[in-house]
């Protein structure tokens, strides 16, 4: 990024390192942020082609590019990197370029921690991509894991793990980092109840993250310990059950699922009251549904299980907490509903991806209160209908999330206005093709295709086609969207102001555009 | 920095320091999850499985209720075993000792051990399943060719569930090669 | 003709030549957007929809599927009228002024009670129906299905009657990636098994589901039954067809390399037809063990 040239304002002596050295080494955050970004961009391709080996395999019927092995390693593959490797260093990266500056912080409160906890992803995914090359293949008993399948692994098996490891490591690092930044690096007067929204859903994401990567790692450690140290605690000859890795793993997954939407609830509340040009509406209760939804993913794991056979009171039990999380979920959809009632508003990039992620992410939810109700469970269990709900909370979820705020604070990364029209072109591409690839899903599950298959019956071939077509189109919009970033990221377009928007709520916009490199060293004073 | 945020209580070293403590906690909380899921099992009878252990009851037989109690046998992952149950079903009364026989052949030329694992459907019926004595306490070692019953001692609870009235003990019959290599 | 049968990517273009009884891909759209609107549209002869199924718990399941969907289909008309009422009227390119509002009580009250309400509404049915679904006494027929990697084993309890299902051999021969047969030649492929688990019509079956070797769950839509299978562990379903016919499901838990190619089909006949069924089946066992 171009910062060095404001640097200079106040702290010549301070400025950036030259060259690689600067990356390695760096404990700015600004500099973390953008590493963590570009590395969740680059995964984002990465998994991205991965989907469309898969949905090209699907296009039609019948085998034409991969073998049954391969497929499934794909599907394995693609979930690992999108979710450890995509969406949570996404969120990640924002909350190291933005939060210091969001409570008049000067940097994050553990700068050396958060170099490492940066670059052991790399690490991690390095270990993991080359699984993809080993004797055997990479994983391809799904993201899941489950045993005993995922032991019939091949040499992929221990560094599956190992790299899990350091995944969680690395996010356990980044969470500590953000709790202990938000609670003790806030400006004078920034009390918790006046902290912008993603700031709020972050301290709420980085405990949960505190709470649940621990667990998986626990999990996948009794993993490696089965298959090479003779314990048995999922292995029923030795006296485990295979069921209760299950338990485990989805005690770690329903929080993990908050993880990877809460941040992005976050952003669409800075959002759309700035082009609303309105404030916040219900700003504590935001808050409190926020806690209310983490809270409840604590006792909810096993609506990911209900065919696994549990006893009546079990499955009663977890379908009406799901359904209760629905409760807070609406209250924020209705607050954003209420932050645009009666504003006057104005539809930049940024605010057409919140608009798009408030209506998709809503049609996610709903599908996720059909897959609630048990019995019909029954019929809607591993098949596409749950591809589409979790691909419609991801997707147009969690990544419109991390494309409106890219496009948002762009400007004050970089110092320049993106290209709004490609912006908008990018937009309109990816919100139809989104829609294009994922609502035909929802036929295909009820129609009764099975997930996690690469081949499949004639019946489903009308819909498998559209999904895949929408898929490439989708693929392809991206580009777009690295192109618009490396214009905006080359100083190519009009110079931004400091506030950038009109008249934005949020320390950021105190600062100039592009951010120096160092920003409230003297802390900020806040107005009542 | 000059001026300090009030609301600071903790020092940042501190704070790291417990928070750390807090992710390492939570990873032994994983393995915590381990004994909860076998208690919470014991409790609701969630996972369908009896008690692992040899059970002493006192017989209190309920003439005026019959139970049928099924068995079912497999053999896990194509194991060199016949086994199978010596009768298909029995009927019991509730709270009375019973005895049922399985018959067990190892089909392979070598010194085989197999782990019976038992299973119970409905779920709910699991805790009332008493077992006092059972081959699938312990492994069982075959000689090569060797053929050899193996037995059950059982009783079913009284206070079964009304509703209940069949009970399906399953027992799938596992090498424990795999294990023991790894021990 | 300017395609040749293998290139399936242009059937839609020829719909009449390729599947008879089946609509052509436009008025599939055109239904889905009507059924979008409101239009019913389970009476097609093309799944868009949840099977209403054959048993009487299978079409409970439906009716909850569709309660649910109406219910959000309401919601969604209401919480989509208004933001989009506010994204056509409170713009500023029409010279909107935003208000300053960020708080009103009765509305955060009235939008967090209402769901409650609607959710316990919800959850009335539901729990009715499980309890059903729990409820599998008095079977007339007990079935022990185990699952294999990759195919399924059926075994009548007290019938004296077993036997391993697996994909049939049409489907198999053409599934491979150079298999040069053309897949829409072949009838339900993937979806049909050499030796299908056969039924009597208005029993209750009860089936006992356990595993091998991995997890996989047995799912046929049409019974609205979707159990795993996990090694070691026996779980429980049921069902009662009414109607006689082939009922055609999947392995519905990734059990490895051949997950796809496990499919499930039932054969729901007239009792006396079972009957028969049970007979040659031992006639055929004591033939082959004569033959021995
Ligand atoms: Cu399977």
């Amino acid at each position: 990024m171009s910062s060095t040239t404001h640097s200079a304002e106040h702290h010549d002596d301070h400025g950036p390192a030259k060259g690689i050295k600067r990356w390695l080494f760096t404990t700015n955050h600004k500099d973390i942020g953008t590493l963590y970004l570009i590395f969740s961009l680059t995964m984002f391709f990465i998994g991205g082609s991965m989907a469309l080996v898969i949905r090209s395999e699907l296009m039609m019927p019948g085998l034409q590019f991969v073998h049954p092995e391969f497929f499934n390693q794909m599907t394995t593959m693609h979930a690992l990197i999108m979710v450890f490797g995509a969406v949570m260093p996404a969120f990640v990266g924002l909350a190291n370029w933005m939060i210091p500056m969001m409570i008049g912080g000067p940097d994050m409160a553990l700068p050396r921690m958060n170099n490492w906890s940066f670059w052991i992803l790399p690490i991690a995914f390095g270990i993991l991509l080359s699984t993809l090359f080993m004797n055997g293949g990479a994983p391809a008993g799904g993201w899941t894991m489950y045993p005993p399948l995922v032991l019939q692994t091949g040499n992929a098996f221990p560094f599956l793990v190992f790299s899990v490891h350091l995944m969680g490591i690395s996010s356990i690092m980044g969470a500590i980092n953000i709790i202990v930044t938000i609670m003790n690096m806030r400006a004078p007067g920034m009390s918790l109840l006046k902290m912008p929204m993603f700031v709020w859903t972050w301290l709420i994401t980085a405990y949960l993250l505190i709470a649940v990567m621990p667990v998986l790692a626990g999990a996948v450690t009794m993993l490696l310990t089965d298959q090479f140290f003779g314990t048995s605690f999922f292995l029923a000859a030795g006296g485990g059950d295979p069921v209760m890795f299950q338990h485990i793993f989805w005690f770690f997954g329903h929080p993990e699922v908050y993880i990877m939407i809460l941040p992005a609830f976050g952003v669409v509340s800075e959002i759309i009251p700035t082009f609303a040009r309105k404030p916040l509406f219900g700003h504590d209760s935001m808050v409190y549904a926020a806690s209310s939804i983490a809270f409840l993913s604590f006792i909810v794991w096993a609506h990911h299980m209900f065919t696994v056979g549990m006893p009546l009171t079990g499955q009663l039990f977890f379908m009406f907490s799901t359904m209760l999380i629905a409760v807070p979920t609406g209250v924020k959809v209705f607050n954003w509903m209420a932050t645009m009632w009666k504003g006057s508003m104005s539809f930049e990039t940024p605010m057409l991806f919140s608009l798009a992620f408030l209506f998709l992410f809503t049609i996610g939810g709903f599908s996720g209160l059909m897959l609630a109700i048990a019995p019909a469970d029954v019929q809607y269990h591993d098949t596409y209908f749950v591809v589409a709900h979790f691909h419609y909370v991801l997707v147009p979820g969690s990544v419109f999330g991390i494309m409106a705020a890219a496009y948002y604070w762009l400007p004050k990364w970089t110092g320049v206005m993106y290209d709004e029209k490609l912006g908008k072109i990018h937009f309109w591409a990816s919100a139809i093709f989104v829609n294009l690839t994922f609502f035909p899903m929802h036929f295909l599950g009820l129609a009764g295709m099975p997930r996690r298959i690469p081949d499949y019956s004639t019946q489903f071939a009308d819909f498998n086609m559209m999904a895949s077509i929408g898929a490439i189109g989708f693929g392809l919009s991206q580009l777009l969207f690295v192109y618009i970033i490396i214009k905006a990221a080359r100083g190519n377009g009009v110079k931004a102001t400091a506030e950038v928007w009109d008249n934005p709520r949020g320390l950021e916009w105190t600062v100039p555009s592009p951010a120096p490199y160092h920003t409230f060293e003297n802390p900020p004073t806040i107005k009542e | 920095m000059e001026k300090k945020n009030p609301d600071v209580e903790i020092g940042t070293a501190t704070f790291t320091r417990r928070l750390l403590l807090l992710a390492v906690a939570m990873f032994g909380f994983g393995y915590l999850l381990v004994p909860l899921y076998s208690v919470f099992c014991e409790l609701t009878g969630f996972g369908g499985k009896p008690n692992e252990t040899a059970a002493t009851v006192v017989e209190n037989i309920d003439e005026n209720r019959l139970v049928k109690v099924e068995f079912v046998t497999t053999v896990n992952e194509y194991a060199p075993w016949e086994f199978s149950a010596a009768v298909a079903d029995m009927e019991v009364h509730p709270g009375k000792l019973y005895k049922a026989t399985f018959r067990a052949r190892n089909l392979s030329h070598e010194t085989k051990v197999a782990q019976a694992v038992p299973s119970i459907v409905p779920v709910q019926a699991a805790k009332y399943f008493r077992k006092t004595e059972c081959f699938c306490f312990t492994q069982q070692a075959f000689s090569p060719d060797e053929a050899r019953d193996l037995e059950v001692q059982f009783i079913v609870d009284s206070n079964l569930p009304s509703y209940v009235d069949t009970v399906t003990l399953s027992y799938t019959f596992f090498d424990t090669a795999r294990l023991a290599q790894n021990n | 003709m300017l395609k040749s049968n293998r290139d399936p990517g242009y059937r839609f273009l020829y719909p009449k030549q390729y599947r008879q009884g089946e609509l052509p891909m436009i008025r599939k759209l055109c239904l889905i957007t009507l059924g979008l609107l409101g239009t019913s549209v389970a009476h097609a002869d093309w799944a868009l929809n949840m099977t209403k199924g054959v048993t009487e718990l299978s079409a409970e399941t439906y009716d909850l599927h569709m309660l649910i969907f109406y219910v959000c289909c309401a919601i969604a008309v209401v919480v989509f009228g208004i933001m989009i009422f506010s994204l056509v009227q409170h713009r500023k390119s029409k010279g909107a002024v935003a208000a300053t509002f960020s708080h009103n009580t009765t509305a955060e009250v009235i939008w967090t009670a209402i769901p409650v309400v609607i959710l316990i509404l919800m959850a009335v049915p539901s729990a009715e129906t499980m309890v059903r679904l729990e409820d599998s006494r008095d079977p007339d027929l007990t079935v022990v299905i185990t699952g294999y990697q990759w195919k399924w084993h059926y075994a009548y309890q007290g019938k004296d009657v077993e036997f391993y299902s697996t994909l049939a051999r049409e489907s198999n021969d053409a599934r491979g990636k150079d298999s040069g047969i053309d897949v829409f030649s072949v009838d339900n492929y993937l979806l049909d098994v050499d030796r299908p688990l056969v039924v009597p019509r208005g029993a209750k079956v009860r089936l006992l589901i356990t595993s091998n070797d991995v997890v996989h769950a047995w799912w046929v839509p049409k019974l609205a039954i979707k159990k795993d299978a996990v090694p070691g562990y026996l779980n429980e379903a049921w069902f009662r067809a009414e109607e006689s016919g082939v009922y055609r499901g999947q392995c519905a838990e990734l059990c490895g390399k051949d997950h796809g190619y496990m499919p499930i089909v039932v054969k729901v006949v007239e009792p006396e037809e079972f009957l028969a069924f049970v007979a040659s089946e031992h006639d055929e066992k004591a033939r082959v063990a004569s033959a021995n």
